[in-house]
């Protein structure tokens, strides 16, 4: 410990890399940005997040400059990239197709973008071989791409848009090809790379876990908008939007009104039902309608009514989702809310203490879950 | 399983034994017979009822006398070369004139592709001899070409263009201009776009991502192209005929005087067994490249 956390956006000294402006786009009627202004600083790993659609890759074609702005600015390093073309940025991207030069070989593909510099050959060569090692590709440098695995083709991908040292690298879906279990692998390789070569990413994704994995800062995009730019854990522990709450995890939303009461709010979500309790640093007016979001491993599970808890329901078991080392359970309250409870699985599965149609109380603090405007 | 096998194998055989190999044994047989004027011109004739002997007498009177008479007339080695001559040149035009149209319609919106594609096949709906005649037409001295550029003033005298080398060269580029253009379209509608976005944001302009992705991915489909037009134009009997003048010198010509004019059958058969043995080096070339390509997307 004791190394300065890395968060320039706290910095009001820092100069961001890259700064969208009031940034519009519009395909005929269709607004895929809408009216956007963020920052994104050196060095940062920063994910756009989103369903398809939502214009998180119309955002990184702008960047790269196979798109432009209908109104609004991108700024690079305090100039305007608008006039640029792509070909004239000291910005690489990533294809989600990987676009490899199919007739081209590993090494060819990697040093195509060092010979349109006009590189001298000897400088070519020791780029390429520094990028083939950090890939870790040197004995596949002769091979075509159809001859090498998904895995070798994301590395290929990856060393041809860095080998000309871009200021900022640009990666649509990089992973989305790859299965399950590489993908893993390759999202700590991907940050490894990052933090080695200090370059500043901006990665596209529509994979919650993979944004939250590899990004310094997840930016929550619907709809041309970005609802909530935070860093991960902020972005899951406190999300602003019922939106951004709902769309990061497993969440139980519990709609009802708010009331003030001592340091935080009572809510009283339905007809004879105890209020619940919340602390939160937002202020709500009497009676106002609200939305308390609560994850799954916050709610406590238990067969007798717990004493001294802040909030305690009680409800049957509804259904048991087992994913081997977590269980969720669905509980129904007798007013149809339906509130999940996660817990960890540390005794072999015949001696789960509950089952289906159990009658279980719920219970959890009033820090717990994040109180969200309606 | 191997006798299913051995029927697959064994239909394609048949049928290339059947349409190809008897036909060519019959021509490499009269290529080596004599002239004769008699119904058929040529002989020896095979005589079954004599039985072996029959055979033997017929094969001994067999030789390569065509063959050496091709070699010291200097007509004949003259007309192969000026023929690989016009449809080396030929070829090339082709690729000129389609590579272009092949390139505007892989990159037209998808909606009018169908429409595109139906007016490159539509002239095949006419029979090929009519559209040469009309070309006639178009380039004769009184024809539709003369008649508008003296209208519009560029000329004052009308044009020569029939009967000469130009003439042929046009014809043979409007024939074969859909073999060219087909496989080209294929593999430029095959191509992904990122690729070329990707050599953008390497660094390379529209010229140069065109230069050093589309041209090499494209690479299978002009080979392809220019074979189906060469191949064919080499031994191109109708355009020469209608549309070149007593100087145009072509093979196919050559083979249809020898046959219909002298009715030296010997000679005509020795003419075409040499002009299949030239034809197939760039027969056996094309086959390759279509199993490299198959290799490679396979």
């Amino acid at each position: 410990m004791g190394e300065k956390a890395f968060e320039p956006w706290n910095d009001p000294n820092e100069k961001p890399l890259i700064q969208f402006q009031n940034v519009t786009k519009r395909f005929g009627d269709f607004t895929a940005i809408d009216d956007q202004s963020f920052d994104i600083y050196a060095q940062e790993f920063f994910a756009l997040l989103g369903p398809s659609g939502c214009g998180k890759t119309t955002l990184m074609r702008m960047l790269a400059g196979f798109e432009t702005p209908t109104e609004g600015t991108i700024l690079l390093g305090g100039q305007d990239i608008a006039p640029i073309p792509p070909n004239k940025r000291a910005v690489n991207m990533m294809f989600q197709s990987y676009a490899l030069f199919p007739h081209l070989n590993i090494w060819e593909n990697i040093a195509f973008g060092l010979k349109r510099d006009g590189m001298a050959k000897a400088d070519i060569d020791t780029r390429v071989d520094e990028m083939l090692k950090l890939t870790r590709l040197e004995q596949f440098a002769k091979r075509k791409p159809h001859q090498c695995s998904g895995g070798q083709r994301q590395r290929v991908a990856l060393a041809r848009s860095l080998a000309k040292a871009p200021k900022l690298l640009l990666l649509d879906e990089p992973l989305g090809a790859l299965d399950a279990k590489l993908r893993q692998d390759t999202q700590f390789e991907l940050m490894d790379i990052q933090e080695k070569t200090g370059t500043t990413f901006v990665i596209v994704t529509h994979d919650q876990e993979e944004a939250m994995t590899v990004a310094s800062r997840v930016a929550v995009m619907d709809h041309g908008r970005i609802i909530q730019a935070d860093t991960p854990a902020e972005i899951y522990e406190a999300p602003r939007s019922v939106y951004v709450a709902d769309f990061i995890g497993d969440v139980t939303i519990i709609s009802g009104t708010a009331t003030p009461q001592g340091d935080g709010y009572d809510i009283a979500f339905a007809e004879g039902q105890p209020t619940l309790h919340a602390k939160t640093d937002h202020s709500f007016s009497n009676g106002q309608a609200c939305h308390l979001a609560i994850r799954p491993e916050k709610v406590a599970i238990s067969a007798d009514k717990p004493e001294g808890v802040a909030n305690a329901v009680q409800g049957k078991i509804l259904d048991i989702a087992y994913l081997g080392n977590l269980s969720t359970y669905h509980v129904e309250l007798p007013n149809g809310q339906i509130i999940k409870s996660q817990t960890a699985n540390t005794r072999r599965l015949s001696q789960r203490p509950f089952t289906w149609e159990d009658d279980v109380w719920l219970s959890w603090t009033n820090t717990a879950g994040v109180l969200l405007e309606g | 399983m191997m006798l299913r096998r051995a029927t697959l194998i064994l239909v394609p055989y048949l049928w290339l034994l059947a349409l190809f190999l008897v036909p060519f044994l019959i021509v490499l047989k009269i290529s080596l017979s004599d002239t004769e004027l008699s119904i058929p011109p040529y002989t020896p004739t095979l005589d079954f009822s004599a039985g072996w002997q029959g055979f033997k007498d017929f094969l001994s009177e067999l030789d390569f006398e065509n063959f050496q008479f091709l070699a010291e007339d200097d007509l004949y080695w003259k007309a192969y070369l000026s023929s690989l001559k016009i449809a080396v040149i030929a070829t090339f035009l082709t690729l000129l004139v389609g590579y272009p149209i092949a390139y505007g319609m892989a990159n037209a919106p998808n909606h009018w592709r169908p429409t595109l594609m139906l007016l490159i096949i539509l002239p095949f709906w006419t029979s090929f001899l009519i559209r040469v005649y009309s070309w006639m037409g178009i380039l004769s001295n009184e024809g539709y070409l003369n008649q508008l550029l003296m209208s519009m003033g560029l000329i004052s005298e009308p044009l020569i263009i029939l009967n000469t080398n130009i003439a042929v060269y046009i014809g043979i580029v409007y024939t074969y201009l859909p073999f060219m253009i087909l496989p080209i379209y294929s593999a430029l509608e095959r191509l992904d776009a990122s690729l070329l976005e990707a050599a953008e944001d390497l660094g390379c302009s529209r010229f140069t991502a065109f230069w050093l992705v589309t041209i090499p991915l494209s690479k299978n489909g002009i080979i392809a192209g220019c074979f189906l037009v060469f191949i064919p134009t080499l031994g191109e009997f109708v355009i020469p005929s209608l549309l070149g003048g007593s100087k145009t010198l072509m093979i196919g010509k050559v083979l249809w005087e020898e046959f219909f004019n002298n009715r030296d059958w010997p000679v005509a058969s020795a003419v075409a067994v040499i002009l299949l043995l030239i034809l197939i080096v760039p027969i056996v070339l094309f086959q390759r490249n279509e199993q490299k390509q198959r290799e490679a997307e396979g």
